[in-house]
């Protein structure tokens, strides 16, 4: 039993980790419609900018919020001058465009920064909480994740810049009618997702230390958690990351076995994708002929 | 909406085009005398390339054409290699026998895939692909499976030996081999496309519910053409690992998918021969990136993808024909 | 300088005159000899890929020196990504297009598998191979092929034997990376333990690359009683391993394998404090141990790293490992002398008796035409928080 309520809790964490991707990924998606295959390479290279600021000498949070602040920077200028010009273009142009950001990404910080492995320093002490079931830093990341969460939810709620950007994404038409510059819309939620990726990868980079294949694994699990609690509904998407890494955990534990942890996953999105695409938060489309 | 500049297939008769027919001979010649001035590590290149450009083929009439995008090809290919492999090494089968038994149970798990994704539209059948590329090495990794796989260790085949009578050696012949059977496949896809199937897959994509409208059954087209490109694409896993004589867990990566992908973008969507551009690109290209830059060679590459999508984005295919409407001039339009 | 030359390209027409197969010596030119090579510069094994900077550092070095007898050594290292149709691409294009004298330490064993009987066939060496399995020593069936290192198998067994000896009563749970590097360690352990195995072994678990963290599994092998801990993980993961068990107030005897024990890529991020007792074993000097910094042999490495590779991590044993490597292939081509025939590589391979400075006393490099594993030994050794602190003697798996 205590072996149970450990898998759990391991998974809880893992979960975290995925919830907090996933926001990024269902942010991103809000925004452009589009879904972002680099998210998770963008995410790790913020995170060794973050780790080159520490490096240098700076102190942990003056590094954090400019990571941050560069960050959105950079996913602006990504999508202003990378993706404008596809913007027309069919969906699978824009996919490549995401791939080859992808792959230039990884290869850089790998060139730049070597493959061996780097501590990331926690905000948070690292002392096992609970007998060591869960980490301090664990608990901290998470909650940092749902701040973002709440800050997400205001914003996009209560905000004129918000609706803005909400209206920009679900009808660029009659958003420009309105008098919305929607090119700037969609910059902004680039900037916004990046923000969001880079404050994951700094978390989760203390739990699964920091080298360019960081956020590989991650990422598949993180649309997994996106997909369930709905990839339009931010709420939704960390949900479902935190029940995908407890899945994860007693599917491997229990049932299957370790070796067949992606394959599992594998089912698990076409499963929600069949069953139920608009995942368990999702709103669900239906359009009139 | 672009969907009506990319995707034009070839037209119906070569009758009208006097110049493609002295352009095919041409072609025919050059590839019949090429692998003669080449040696074996370069002819062993070109039908990599060959095999590439089949499964390019198979990826494009299922995303090119019916507008169903895939991400995990790869996971096809990897079937129709290993197909080929345990036939050769376990059963002893002829490395010919082994393209229809491959081509053939690609054929049915591409359909049965194809069913539940049926109810997948765009991006999200594109993310349950890349499911299916990410989880393909665990699977052909598991325990259960190993006996037949090999596991992680994988299965050597034996290069085949040219027919006796012929005097040339194992790599040309092989060249040969792959090339009579990529020509097979072309004709057969070309066929296929261009009359009505490839009419109401080409409605399909463009506008599904004025298809379905008109008739078109759509479960049954969608899923037999993830079937047929499934199919293509296993044919070419089997003639790649006649060629490599290995397969393993680690050659079928998520980033064969990908690159799979590249190749059918690069090429041209919803074009034949942008089929071969595009194997032309996946094989040649990594080597190039390589030659810039030892450290980074993805990252060249991903310059060259990003590259390409601003500078041709209908595709090296879709670039040479508006490059030969320019050249040619105004004509008045035979076939289209 | 100049009778040098003389007597060299007198020996040289000599041979020529002898027979026809010195002439056609493919790769070796009076001035140069040309060796190929396959890393993994790019993709999920990138980390390996300092070894072949290591490895093209230490010929600059020597080529500055002079060369071999003479030659030059102009080492072509290519990347495969880890994909072994790939390798195969690379390496048919180094032997058939660059005519090298030989393949030397390709990494990886599904990339090393894909070209095993291409170059038997082919008859090229391919020579001290960049991994651990444990069937590159076959010269019966594959005259042409040899690995290096001490293969996974005996290091397995040098922890089993320990284990009957120490601990015969133990509960042995096992965390191993689901591919051949993983498998092979797994199976030299239960032969090892023999027809205990299946007594002692009450966990199994695995993990994929892919996977981002192994706390879930690491909390299985908790569950399961296990009271030794044999950790089958690459760098990352190892260092994933030990923190977790610490974390979660697991402390079982805990081996560690050796691709994984380096003090400043694994111990130090994992943190030192919580690797006090690893056990594991290893058959060369830790440049990151400050008991072999005055050895002049360790002084002559840094010495090294600092000019041909400023690059590269001091702290990092694969630099050490690709170093001791690249002079033993130095000593092969020294024993050649002027036969740089294929066959006469593999002979002399094959008839090594050295040591060297960086690998542990007592542990020697011997090879003979029926023993193609040249270091067969390794020493157990136990980190006390701030080094590893060898015991007992040096043994053979």
């Amino acid at each position: 039993m205590e072996s149970l309520l450990h898998q759990v809790l391991s998974g809880l964490a893992t979960g975290g980790i995925y919830a907090s991707m996933a926001l990024a990924l269902v942010m991103i998606y809000q925004a452009t419609h589009h879904i972002n295959f680099a998210q998770g390479e963008m995410a790790m290279a913020s995170t060794y900018l973050a780790w080159s600021l520490i490096a240098a000498g700076l102190p942990y949070w003056l590094a954090f919020i400019l990571t941050v602040a560069l960050s959105f920077v950079a996913g602006v200028a990504i999508e202003r001058i990378l993706l404008r010009p596809v913007a027309n273009a069919p969906v699978l142009s824009v996919i490549i465009v995401f791939i080859g950001l992808l792959v230039i990404f990884n290869s850089l910080a790998g060139w730049i920064f070597t493959y061996t492995i780097k501590t990331f320093p926690t905000p948070f002490s690292s002392e096992p909480l609970l007998g060591g079931l869960i980490s301090t830093h664990e608990v901290g990341a998470t909650a940092v994740t749902l701040t973002v969460l709440a800050l997400l939810y205001l914003f996009f709620r209560f905000t004129p810049l918000g609706l803005a950007m909400r209206a920009a994404a679900q009808n660029p038409v009659s958003s420009r009618l309105c008098g919305i510059r929607v090119g700037w819309m969609l910059a902004l939620g680039w900037g916004l997702a990046a923000a969001i990726g880079a404050v994951a990868g700094m978390m989760i980079a203390p739990i699964v230390f920091l080298d360019p294949n960081m956020m590989s694994g991650v990422l598949l699990y993180a649309f997994a958690g996106a997909l369930i609690g709905g990839i339009d509904n931010p709420v939704g998407a960390v949900v479902g990351g935190f029940i995908v890494g407890v899945l994860e955990n007693l599917a491997g534990a229990y049932v299957i076995g370790t070796e067949l942890k992606l394959s599992f996953a594998l089912v698990v999105i076409v499963g929600v994708l069949v069953v139920k695409p608009s995942g368990l938060f999702g709103r669900v489309l239906v359009s009139r002929v | 909406m672009a969907n009506t500049t990319i995707g034009r297939s070839a037209p119906a008769t070569l009758a009208a085009a006097p110049w493609r027919i002295v352009a095919g001979v041409l072609l025919f010649a050059g590839a019949i005398a090429l692998p003669f001035g080449l040696s074996d590590y370069q002819a062993f290149q070109v039908t990599l390339a060959l095999s590439y450009a089949i499964a390019v083929l198979g990826l494009n009439m299922l995303t090119g054409f019916s507008g169903q995008i895939s991400l995990g090809h790869g996971a096809f290919y990897a079937i129709g290699a290993y197909t080929t492999a345990i036939l050769m090494d376990r059963y002893d089968w002829p490395y010919w026998a082994t393209l229809p038994v491959a081509g053939a149970d690609c054929l049915i798990i591409g359909f049965l895939f194809g069913l539940p994704a049926l109810r997948l539209e765009g991006l999200y059948l594109a993310l349950a692909t890349l499911a299916l590329a990410v989880a393909t090495p665990q699977l052909l990794k598991a325990n259960a499976l190993e006996d037949w796989t090999g596991g992680v260790q994988g299965i050597t085949i034996l290069k085949p030996d040219p027919p006796a009578f012929l005097p040339i050696d194992a790599d040309r012949w092989l060249y040969f081999f792959t090339l009579a059977v990529a020509a097979l496949m072309f004709l057969l896809a070309w066929n296929i496309l261009r009359g009505r199937i490839g009419r109401a897959l080409r409605a399909i994509r463009d506008h599904a519910l004025a298809a379905e409208a008109m008739g078109i059954n759509l479960a049954t087209y969608k899923a037999w053409v993830f079937g047929v490109s499934a199919m293509f694409t296993g044919v070419a896993g089997a003639l790649s690992a006649i060629a490599v004589q290995f397969v393993g867990p680690d050659s079928f990566d998520v980033f064969l998918s990908i690159r799979l992908l590249t190749g059918m973008v690069v090429g041209g969507l919803g074009s034949i021969t942008g089929a071969i551009w595009g194997a032309l690109f996946i094989e040649y290209v990594p080597n190039i990136a390589d030659q810039i830059s030892k450290a980074a060679p993805w990252a060249i590459y991903g310059i060259f993808l990003i590259g390409f999508m601003y500078a041709m984005p209908t595709g090296v295919a879709g670039g040479l024909r508006l490059l030969a409407r320019r050249l040619i001039g105004r004509r008045p339009p035979s076939n289209g | 300088m100049a009778t040098r030359r003389l007597v060299l390209t007198t020996a040289l027409l000599g041979a020529l005159a002898a027979g026809p197969a010195v002439a056609q010596t493919p790769g070796v030119t009076a001035t140069e000899i040309k060796i190929g090579q396959t890393m993994p510069y790019s993709g999920p094994a990138s980390a390996y890929g300092t070894i072949g900077k290591v490895e093209s550092a230490f010929f600059a070095m020597i080529n500055d020196k002079g060369g071999i007898n003479g030659r030059k050594v102009n080492l072509i290292s290519l990347d495969d990504g880890y994909s072994p149709p790939k390798t195969v691409e690379q390496i048919r294009r180094l032997v058939e297009q660059d005519q090298v004298l030989m393949i030397f330490q390709s990494l990886g064993t599904p990339s090393n598998t894909a070209i095993h009987k291409y170059m038997n066939a082919k008859k090229v060496p391919q020579l001290f191979v960049a991994t651990g399995a444990t069937k590159w020593g076959d010269p019966e069936h594959f005259p042409w092929t040899m690995g290096w290192q001490p293969s996974y198998q005996t290091e397995s067994h040098i922890y089993a034997k320990y284990l009957l000896q120490t601990k015969p009563d133990a509960k042995i749970g096992i965390l191993y990376q689901n591919d051949d590097y993983g498998k092979d360690y797994v199976k030299g352990l239960k032969d090892g333990l023999g027809d205990k195995a299946a007594k002692m072994i009450v966990s199994e678990v695995s993990y994929e690359v892919t996977d981002p963290t192994i706390d879930s599994q690491i909390v299985t092998l908790k569950g399961s009683g296990a009271d030794v801990f044999f950790n089958v993980t690459t760098p990352k993961f190892a260092a994933q391993a030990i923190r977790k068990a610490y974390d979660i107030d697991w402390h079982p005897l805990h081996l560690l394998n050796n691709v994984s024990n380096s003090t400043g890529g694994v111990l130090e991020p994992a943190g030192l404090e919580r690797s006090v007792g690893l056990v594991s074993a290893a058959y060369f000097k830790d440049p990151a141990d400050p008991q072999y910094a005055q050895e002049p042999g360790m002084q002559e490495w840094v010495a090294f790293m600092k000019k041909y590779y400023p690059d590269g991590n001091l702290a990092d044993g694969f630099n050490v490992y690709g170093y001791l490597v690249s002079q033993t292939l130095a000593q092969v081509l020294k024993q050649c002398g002027n036969d740089l025939s294929r066959e006469n590589v593999m002979r002399q391979a094959a008839s090594l008796n050295m040591s060297l400075p960086l690998l542990f006393d007592g542990i020697k490099i011997t090879t003979s035409p029926t023993d193609f594993h040249p270091i067969k030994q390794m020493r157990l050794e136990k980190f006390d928080g701030k080094r590893w602190v060898p015991f007992g003697e040096a043994v053979t798996g």
